[in-house]
């Protein structure tokens, strides 16, 4: 288990990727439009897969919503 | 309005009015009212996946149909401005971003200093920035210097339908700005909209005067008409304004003289 702040939340995880964070919390990885940061950076869907999470990473996964 | 193109950072926009997606009643209403305005853009916001509704489904039902202009609305610092940004880049395919950077949560204000700062590092990075900024020639002048595509100084508070505070002042950045100006905020009515683009405004951006009237279908109709009747009305020239009457009918030959 790894403890990541995910999207302002402390929470527990077995994922050692981002996409297998994405994966435990029943998001799906091809989904359109979705994007995901990490420690403030953006992380590229093109590296889900390899992309490793540690312990205290805080990780943000947003898509776009209404504005204005 | 072939002969009289829109353009921003080299891109030909297909009309001069930007809409918001927010705020409406039902998103089939939204629908409704955007094939209605036909906006060159529509404007999303960011924002983390767990807030997410009924809303879930709305950029794939607006991706496909406009071209979407992310913003970075309600951030307050630089930092998340330009994290949003990046976010907004990997999740929509698109380096157009609407940059706000709210100084004060009650009034939405821009917060100048920042606003500069993060417009600065955004074009660095290769973006298209259009800043929500103040109606102040000064702000707007440093973010074209910065290499802003645009600036969308405020007519008014946002969301607060007073229409433009200060008409002079938006009109003197019409005439001194070396980018396109969009107005953006406190439009009421389509008076408000007409009112911009006389002034010199290239373009209006309008959400919740169209998302929370009445009839947003009709009101978008109308903001559309404006637009482009303002701007009509710009290229034609105003008649100067005068202290007094100037008779249209000849002076001569006056039944009874």
């Amino acid at each position: 288990m790894t403890r990541l702040k995910i999207n302002g939340v402390d929470e527990e995880v077995a994922a050692a990727t981002v996409a297998q964070l994405l994966a435990a919390r029943g998001i799906d990885p091809t989904a359109r439009f979705l994007a995901v940061a990490v420690n403030g950076a953006v992380v590229r869907r093109a590296e889900w897969q390899q992309s490793p999470l540690s312990a205290g990473d805080a990780v943000e996964i947003v898509r776009p919503l209404q504005g204005g | 309005m072939s002969n009289d193109p829109f353009i921003v950072a080299g891109t030909t926009l297909s009309s001069r009015l930007f809409v918001g997606s927010a705020r409406y009643p039902s998103q089939q209403v939204m629908l409704d009212a955007m094939a209605a305005s036909g906006p060159c853009m529509v404007t999303m916001s960011i924002r983390r996946i767990s807030l997410e509704g009924y809303a879930e489904s709305l950029v794939d039902l607006l991706g496909d149909r406009y071209k979407i202009l992310p913003n970075t609305a309600g951030c307050v610092t630089s930092r998340d401005a330009i994290l949003t940004a990046e976010l907004a880049r990997e999740a929509l395919g698109t380096n157009w971003i609407k940059l706000e950077l709210i100084g004060d949560r009650d009034l939405l204000y821009p917060d100048v200093e920042q606003l500069v700062h993060a417009a600065d590092e955004l074009v660095r990075k290769g973006f298209i920035v259009l800043p929500y900024c103040n109606d102040d020639p000064v702000s707007c002048q440093k973010l074209a210097d910065v290499g802003c595509a645009a600036v969308m100084p405020l007519g008014s508070l946002i969301g607060s339908g007073r229409g433009i505070a200060n008409p002079g002042a938006i009109e003197l950045i019409c005439s001194r700005s070396p980018v396109p100006v969009v107005l953006d905020a406190g439009i009421g009515t389509a008076s408000d909209a007409a009112q911009a683009m006389e002034l010199g405004c290239d373009a209006v951006m309008v959400d919740t005067a169209i998302a929370k009237s009445h009839d947003p279908v009709r009101m978008a109709a109308a903001m559309k008409s404006a637009v482009e009747a303002g701007r009509l009305a710009r290229l034609a020239g105003r008649i100067p304004k005068r202290t007094f009457a100037e008779p249209s009918s000849p002076q001569l030959g006056l039944v009874g003289t």
